[in-house]
């Protein structure tokens, strides 16, 4: 067995290879940029080195200095984790060259399966089926276009370097087909240096299933079962799972047999993912990603084994652990990729410090691979994802569910995350009858992020419910013997029903837009006790909350019928509800509109004599509340005429060094909403 | 308060009264146009006239009851007192005016022409004048900031009870089938107490004497209180024993809670020899002299001197409610009829007039109508005789929000007794 390795990495597959190359007593080292200093990855590992800039080309891309590190801190071994350089011919060579091993596939396998076009000749020729398609050399618009007459629209358009789906177009009609091309090359050369294209059948309803295979040095080679990833947005994966829905098992294992056939005809060795294209009864060679996966803790949960553990035995020189009969499939499991994001902007990554950052409790069936913790950063300079949650259970609904209540579990804060678009694909029935394709969160107006009106309802019913609850006196809804009688929040009063009225605002900063943009933001509710619960009015409609409170900060009853589970955090004077991945703040409404008074008009005038020391806004400037707008010399103090609201200012009355009496009029602003 | 009239003028000072006994702080939501012009004999000069509520106002600042003010629409003359004599006030941005004179007097004074808002608005009052401490944008806002200041006055308010408190074993509701609906029709005054005290529980004093009159000890809302109810009329040695429990309330500082349901005390000649007067007059005596927090609930008819000996307004009680069914006046409207025919007839039998059966029978029905409507709890209500008429299935709640109100204040301890008549 290796004795060390240098991850050459960061983010959560560093933490991840950390774990496993350290029970099985490997010393690591862990790389990291001027950004990751303090990262989670840089604290975990043995040693860490800093090696340059954040820019990734600078630090995480750059070979020559991963490999200087690497001999340095006497590294037998690189793992390279996915991106990066972790599927780079050239630095696995490098790698051979300076006797470190490349945790991965020779370079020759990297090569081979690296081109598209040679790809698909190889797996051709090794019997594995793939996608009528054009993969010339000629790359001339005229023998495109011919190519065009035999795969028929729609079609597909795809760099022959790269992944990720970078620079592809679907095209749908031959009109379209000359800029579709020009737009696919520009993006090639620009993302790959590499502007040739490849031609592809476009299948509409396609789904994404692919083979998780591993191969070791002695020429053996095992696949450890499919992984289906159709739920994707611009080809990006979003949520995986294992073992693929309604795939039959004749399906399966002529899927398998075409994966690790695959893997033979490149000399594989390591951890390697073969992607199918998967028509519902057809499937077809995608690529082969030869690299460990993001997915890949989908298949450690329903085969029960560590892929880096074996990643690094193959690397070690030793034979694969298991035959193919031996390894494990059980249950299933699934997994959602938690990104800082806001998906209701165009999914905007958004960064920020993690100020808060609670994860449900890690048991056998949910795991948690995350590269953070709380307090950590998450900057422009790297893919935003903050977390992967997994789960397995015995079955797929079941698993679902998990997944739902994990997400529900989980609480960030500092950044906008995708954790409720992923609750909400995870809920959709489409996703729940398994109907998915890789298409489908494009196209499936339901699935499209946003919060739904009944949501924000529940959530000021659910508010209202949890003022009574947090009242003093009352817990189980009754009367606090033991306090005064004025204390119970019964809403008593004579010759009237008894009711508690409450005035609440829904603090939308910090929310999605379609809670922000939701109205109205104020409401009075005004609630009753009843035998069954509580009689809640709210915009004057009669509602029936039936709520209790099985833990400090958890309601869960009933809310007009349907059962509704709430977690409810009093923060001093803020009221958080978090429900179905949303975060509600409520606060209490005091009223007050900030109005400028008629009279007053915003005139600012000098309150003392004195001279003016500094004028430091013009007319017609935008200022923030708090800005300093002039400066006066007073009785030997200097007083700072602020801002007490975000304005434009109108006028400007005074100059640098004028005297002023009391009441002269300094400046004048105009609020701005 | 719109224009002062006679009522809100004692409305306020009644209102006051209590406050004071209770010492609750004071909060005036206020809109008052003044005194009412046309009726201004009625509201000005007097004693407990409109400038009682400013005097009133002095005196409870002075001991120490806060006086707050939420200027939500015109203090116009005496009603900018009003706010201005408050420890703190807030007013209503474009809503709330103060000013001694308003728009249209100061035309007539000086000729001057302002409208209300530049006169006496908030911002002229929270910038200017200083008459204000707190503008608020709002009615809702004003309300939200009286909050906080009463958040600000650092009073305790009121205390625990000293044992929890247990549901009554019998349901409030069923006070509905407990009272007969002609107040004539006895019924045992135990069945209301036991749908008012915790879990039923009442230890009875002299049970088996003078037993008109149930007199106990039980807990409401786990608060101690002496019960003094009347079960019939009252005789001279339910009268004394009435007496005696007052005063052993009185010397263990128990709250006492009467249920008034009393024609009067017995009459006839058996009975004003047996000095029921004397006894009459002993219970009066405690009753007006014990000091303990005494409420009053009236649960039937309030009659004549009973009235008395059960704690009537007159009596110092800290608060006195009445049941829809109940009825008050001197006497019941038929006795009235009854002994004001009498004496009509015997006038006329000695001027030698006639008096035909049915000149008398509309002066019976005029005189019986006249107490029937003047009896009525609305009628006495709107007059501010009492709290307020409450729900008889509130009772129980209402006495238990009085009893942890009454705690606010500090006991100021025994005071001496008038002289019992012995």
């Amino acid at each position: 067995m290796l004795k060390s390795v240098l991850i050459a990495n960061r983010g959560e597959i560093a933490c991840r290879v950390i774990r496993t190359a350290r029970r099985l007593g490997l010393r690591t080292v862990a790389v990291y940029s001027e950004a990751d200093r303090g990262a989670l990855h840089v604290r975990m590992a043995d040693e860490a080195v800093c090696i340059g800039p954040a820019a990734a080309r600078e630090s995480y891309l750059d070979g020559d200095k991963l490999l200087a590190v690497a001999k340095q801190h006497g590294c037998e071994s690189i793992h390279p984790g996915y991106g990066f350089l972790s599927e780079n011919a050239d630095f696995a060579r490098a790698c051979e060259s300076a006797g470190i091993v490349f945790i991965g596939p020779p370079a020759s396998s990297i090569d081979r399966m690296g081109s598209k076009s040679e790809a698909r000749r190889l797996m051709s020729a090794a019997g594995v089926p793939v996608l009528p398609g054009y993969d010339d050399d000629d790359q001339s618009d005229a023998k495109l276009l011919a190519a065009t007459k035999t795969l028929r629209y729609p079609l597909l358009i795809k760099p022959t370097a790269g992944g990720g789906g970078k620079g592809m177009r679907i095209v749908r009609a031959a009109a379209e087909f000359a800029e579709a091309l020009a737009g696919a090359r520009r993006e090639a050369a620009k993302s790959f240096g590499d502007d040739r294209v490849l031609l592809e059948r476009f299948v509409e309803k396609g789904r994404h299933v692919e083979i998780q295979v591993f191969a070791d040095a002695h020429g053996n080679a095992v696949h450890l079962h499919e992984r289906d990833c159709s739920l994707q947005r611009r080809h990006q994966k979003v949520i995986e799972e294992a073992p693929a829905p309604g795939l039959n098992d004749t399906t399966r294992a002529a899927m398998g047999a075409a994966a690790v056939a695959a893997a033979m005809a490149v000399g594989y060795r390591g951890a390697g993912t073969v992607e199918f294209l998967f028509d519902g009864t057809e499937f077809y060679f995608l690529e082969m990603n030869t690299r460990l996966q993001v997915e890949h803790p989908v298949t450690e949960m329903i085969t029960g084994l560590d892929l880096v553990e074996w990643q690094l035995r193959v690397a070690s020189g030793e034979r694969l652990p298991l035959d193919q009969a031996a390894i494990p499939r059980r249950g299933h499991a699934i997994e959602a990729r938690l990104y800082a994001e806001d998906p209701e902007r165009g999914f905007l990554p958004s960064t920020g410090r993690l100020s808060r950052l609670r994860f449900p409790a890690a048991t056998q069936d949910v795991r948690v691979d995350a590269g953070v913790e709380e307090g950590d950063e998450v900057t422009v300079h790297y893919d935003p994802m903050i977390a992967k949650l997994i789960v397995w259970a015995p079955d797929r609904a079941t698993a679902i569910e998990r997944l739902q209540q994990a997400l529900e579990a989980t609480e960030v804060e500092g950044v906008r995350t995708n954790a409720r678009f992923l609750w909400q694909i995870l809920g959709a029935p489409v996703v729940r009858a398994g109907d998915v394709s890789t298409r489908l969160l494009e196209t499936d107006p339901s699935l499209a992020p946003g919060v739904e009106a009944h949501e924000i309802h529940a959530a000021w019913l659910i508010a209202a419910a949890a003022c009574l609850h947090s009242m003093p006196g009352d817990d189980l809804g009754h009367a606090n013997h033991a306090a005064s009688p004025w204390e119970a929040a019964t809403g008593f009063r004579l010759n009237g029903p008894a009711s508690v009225r409450v005035a609440l605002r829904l603090d939308t900063n910090g929310a999605p837009a379609s809670i922000a943009e939701s109205q109205p933001l104020q409401h009075w509710l005004s609630f009753r006790r009843e035998p069954e619960g509580l009689a809640v009015v709210l915009d004057g409609k009669p509602h029936r909350v039936t709520l209790r409170r099985p833990a400090s900060d958890v309601l869960e009853g009933y809310v007009d019928g349907h059962p509704v589970r709430a977690r409810v955090e009093l923060d001093h004077d803020r009221l958080i509800v978090r429900r179905h991945c949303l975060r509600f703040d409520f606060v209490e409404d005091t009223g007050a509109e900030h109005r400028v008074s008629a009279e007053h008009e915003g005139h600012f005038r000098a309150p003392m004599p004195g001279h003016v020391l500094d004028v430091r806004v013009k007319v017609g400037q935008r200022v923030e509340q708090g800005a300093v707008l002039l400066v006066l010399e007073a009785m030997k103090m200097e007083h700072s005429l602020t801002a007490p609201w975000t304005a434009n200012v109108i006028e400007v009355k005074v100059q640098k060094g004028q005297r002023v009496e009391e009441g002269t009029d300094l400046v004048r602003l105009e609020p701005v909403e | 308060m719109a224009r002062t009239t006679p009522s809100p003028c004692a409305s306020t000072c009644a209102h006051r009264k209590w406050r004071s006994r209770i010492a609750c702080p004071c909060i005036y939501l206020v809109d008052s146009g003044g005194a009412f012009l046309p009726r201004q004999d009625d509201v000005f000069p007097d004693r407990e006239h409109f400038g009682r509520i400013f005097y009133n106002q002095a005196q409870m600042s002075a001991r120490g009851i806060p006086q707050l003010a939420v200027v939500m629409g015109s203090c116009t003359a005496g009603g900018a007192y009003v706010p201005a004599m408050c420890d703190e006030s807030i007013i209503v941005r474009e809503q709330g005016t103060i000013f001694l004179g308003g728009p249209p007097l100061v035309q007539a004074a000086t000729g001057e022409r302002v409208d209300a808002e530049t006169l006496g608005g908030g911002d002229v009052h929270a910038r200017q004048s200083g008459v204000v401490d707190y503008l608020a944008d709002n009615d809702a806002h004003a309300l939200w900031m009286a909050r906080r200041l009463v958040s600000n006055l650092n009073r305790t308010g009121s205390k625990p009870p000293p044992a929890p408190a247990r549901t009554p074993t019998y349901p409030a509701e069923e006070l509905y089938g407990v009272v007969p609906r002609d107040t004539r029709h006895p019924y045992d005054v135990r069945e209301v107490i036991a749908r008012l005290v915790d879990a039923s529980e009442f230890d009875e004093f002299k049970e088996l004497y003078g037993t008109t009159l149930v007199c106990g000890f039980a807990r409401i809302a786990g608060y101690p209180v002496g019960i003094v109810a009347n079960n019939g009329i009252l005789f001279s040695e339910s009268a004394q024993k009435g007496a005696h429990f007052i005063e052993l309330c009185n010397r263990r500082r128990v709250p006492l809670v009467f249920l008034q349901n009393i024609t009067g005390f017995m009459v006839g000649r058996k009975y004003e020899a047996g000095g029921i007067a004397r006894d009459g007059a002993k219970m009066v005596t405690a009753v007006a002299c014990a000091s303990v927090p005494k409420f009053t609930v009236i649960i039937g008819g309030s009659f004549g001197a009973g009235n008395y000996a059960m704690c009537g307004r007159a009596y110092g009680g800290r608060f006195l409610w009445t049941w829809p069914n109940s009825r008050i006046s001197v006497m019941g409207g038929e006795q009235a009829a009854t002994v004001l025919a009498i004496v009509k007839r015997e006038g006329l039998q000695r001027r030698g007039e006639e008096w035909s059966q049915d000149d008398e029978q509309k002066f019976r029905d005029d005189i019986r109508g006249q107490y029937e409507t003047q009896g009525h709890p609305t009628y006495a209500s709107a007059r501010l005789w009492d709290d307020g008429v409450i729900d008889p299935a509130d009772t129980r709640n209402v006495l238990a929000l009085a009893l942890a109100a009454a705690t606010c204040r500090p006991d100021e301890g025994e005071t001496p007794f008038g002289i019992f008549r012995m």
